[in-house]
């Protein structure tokens, strides 16, 4: 058993793979608590969508690949608002349009630069864990020590805001500020996580460990460390899984977080449906 | 806390997406009294509150407690918004949401104090929800979720109180505990104001009134507001007015 667990470490690129696995299942895990708690899946999906263009900018201009997706995240969001804030379309329709936009754009300028510099478009939109190189550890590390830091800081602030905007207003909290705020912090997880399992399943990461946790405990923080426990036993088992089954590594994580909530659904103590249905047969025979 | 004169709200106009929601609507507000704001459904009174509040822009009109703005002064301020804006299956407990109340006291990168935790504890035993601290927010009542917002407000230890529809689908017990509340704020000299949609017996339990129809139609004490004339004005005809009993149906 040991023997299963170590052999892949003693290749340095497992090595590399799985501590970015590690990172990325707990930064998602917290920042996607906040995507859940506020309903805005959606816009973590619209944002990891909107990043590929920015991504393959960065690429045919030579610069770090992590501020073209940034920048192309940030001008996604704005354009998300603008359209919103001077028409009547609603947002979801906005991201509708944006995100695709941005998403069409982003394959069309890979597919046209991926010949002459031997990129694939694969590996933009499901992740490349196995290519990762040691400044990739290094930029994932201090995004993820940014990340949570910001989180631990600010959590009150956060947890009122996400919770009652209108009362924190009253109170006078920047409530803009603490908006802009989550964004970035939404955006920097998407963009420190593509390496892992790419542009189209990151929001499994982020959306899925924490709705697992929200299952099961009650309190915010208490779903964002049991979420990231979540989290990393599936970046954990998945990339194992795909070093013995020879599997696409982001897939294998996703497939995992999602069978641990399915788990959770299905035997949760005070929400899980064969639960609930096992308490209703019990109180039936005992009365 | 001080003495408060007053709060005064002069000349407001509100519009909300190109429809006038409020026309050149002013009133004052004394402390000591628990001061009621009514009207029919659509009349503007959330709307008037969040105005008050800074929480949507107004076209014109100026709000000024003690003379000085009111939005500049928001530490002063404890405001409920209306249950139903609120997503009561959010992870946190009852603890949680009254602690909110001591977020903005406690200030930036600090923790809670353990004055504020006295002050949580307090808040929770006057509004008779100690017992359920750990309980998730989610698995309480309508009336139970509306006593932990007013625990939160009580725990800003504020100067002025502003309740959006605090009554709205309440048990009994809870609309005692509310108005018993009010009433020791008012003794203690707050100002509390309270939009109130209900027209039904609990009306008897404020002491002053504002009743608005986009416009004013009349403020001032209880017994000046609740002319016959001034609810034929606000409700259009819509309501019967029985002096003798003070009761209202709409």
């Amino acid at each position: 058993m040991l023997k299963i667990l170590i052999e892949p470490l003693q290749y340095e690129f497992m090595q590399r793979s799985l501590i970015i696995a590690i990172i990325v299942g707990i930064i998602c895990a917290v920042v996607g608590s906040y995507l859940m708690v506020q309903r805005l899946a959606l816009l973590g999906d619209a944002i990891s969508h909107s990043v590929l263009p920015g991504l393959a900018i960065a690429f045919i201009l030579d610069i770090n690949i992590f501020i073209g997706a940034f920048v192309a995240g940030l001008i996604s969001t704005l354009c998300i608002n603008i359209i919103r804030n001077n028409s009547k379309i609603k947002e979801d329709a906005a991201m509708g349009i944006v995100f695709s936009a941005f998403f069409a754009l982003g394959i069309t300028l890979i597919t046209v630069v991926q010949k002459e510099n031997k990129i694939d478009l694969n590996h933009f939109l499901f992740g490349n864990i196995l290519g990762v190189s040691l400044s990739d550890v290094k930029d994932t590390i201090i995004i993820a020590i940014f990340v949570l830091l910001i989180v631990f800081l600010f959590y009150k602030e956060l947890l009122f805001y996400t919770f009652d905007k209108l009362g924190a207003k009253s109170v006078g909290l920047p409530v803009n500020l603490l908006d802009t705020g989550l964004m970035i912090l939404i955006g920097l997880t998407i963009v420190a996580s593509l390496k892992a399992v790419g542009v189209i399943l990151v929001l499994s990461l982020l959306i899925t460990p924490a709705c697992t946790a929200y299952l099961l405990v009650n309190r915010l923080h208490e779903v964002m460390i049991l979420g990231v426990f979540f989290g990393v036993i599936s970046s954990i088992s998945g990339m194992y899984l795909s070093y013995y089954f020879n599997l696409p590594s982001g897939p294998a994580i996703v497939l995992v977080a999602t069978l641990l909530f399915i788990f959770s659904f299905l035997f949760s103590p005070n929400h899980g449906l064969i639960t609930g249905f096992l308490k209703l047969k019990y109180n039936q025979i005992k009365s | 806390m001080g003495n408060l004169n007053s709060l005064a709200v002069e000349n407001l106009s509100v519009s909300y997406r190109q429809v006038e929601a409020l026309r050149n609507v002013s009133f004052q507000v004394l402390p000591h009294r628990v001061t009621g704001i009514i009207g029919p459904n659509g009349a503007g009174k959330s709307t008037m509150m969040k105005a008050m509040l800074g929480l949507i822009p107004y076209q014109f009109g100026s709000i000024l407690l003690d003379n000085q703005p009111l939005i500049k002064q928001k530490s002063r301020i404890a405001y409920v918004p209306q249950r139903s804006q609120i997503d009561w299956t959010y992870p946190a407990t009852v603890w949680d949401v009254v602690m909110m109340g001591r977020v903005k006291k406690t200030g930036w990168l600090l923790p809670f104090s353990k004055m504020s935790r006295l002050t949580v504890k307090k808040a929770l035993e006057k509004v008779q929800m100690s017992d359920f601290c750990h309980r998730p927010i989610g698995e309480l009542s309508g009336g139970q979720q509306q006593r932990v917002f007013l625990a939160r407000s009580l725990a800003q230890s504020a100067d002025i109180f502003f309740f959006d529809e605090p009554f709205a689908g309440v048990d009994q017990k809870t609309e005692t505990i509310i108005f018993n509340i009010f009433r020791e704020l008012a003794q203690e000299g707050k100002i509390v104001l309270v939009v109130n949609h209900d027209l039904g017996e609990s009306i008897n339990n404020f002491d002053n009134l504002i009743l608005v129809n986009k416009n004013l139609i009349a403020s001032g004490t209880k017994e000046e507001v609740l002319q016959e004339e001034n609810l034929y004005n606000a409700y259009s005809g819509k309501v019967s007015f029985f002096s003798q009993n003070q009761k209202l149906i709409a």
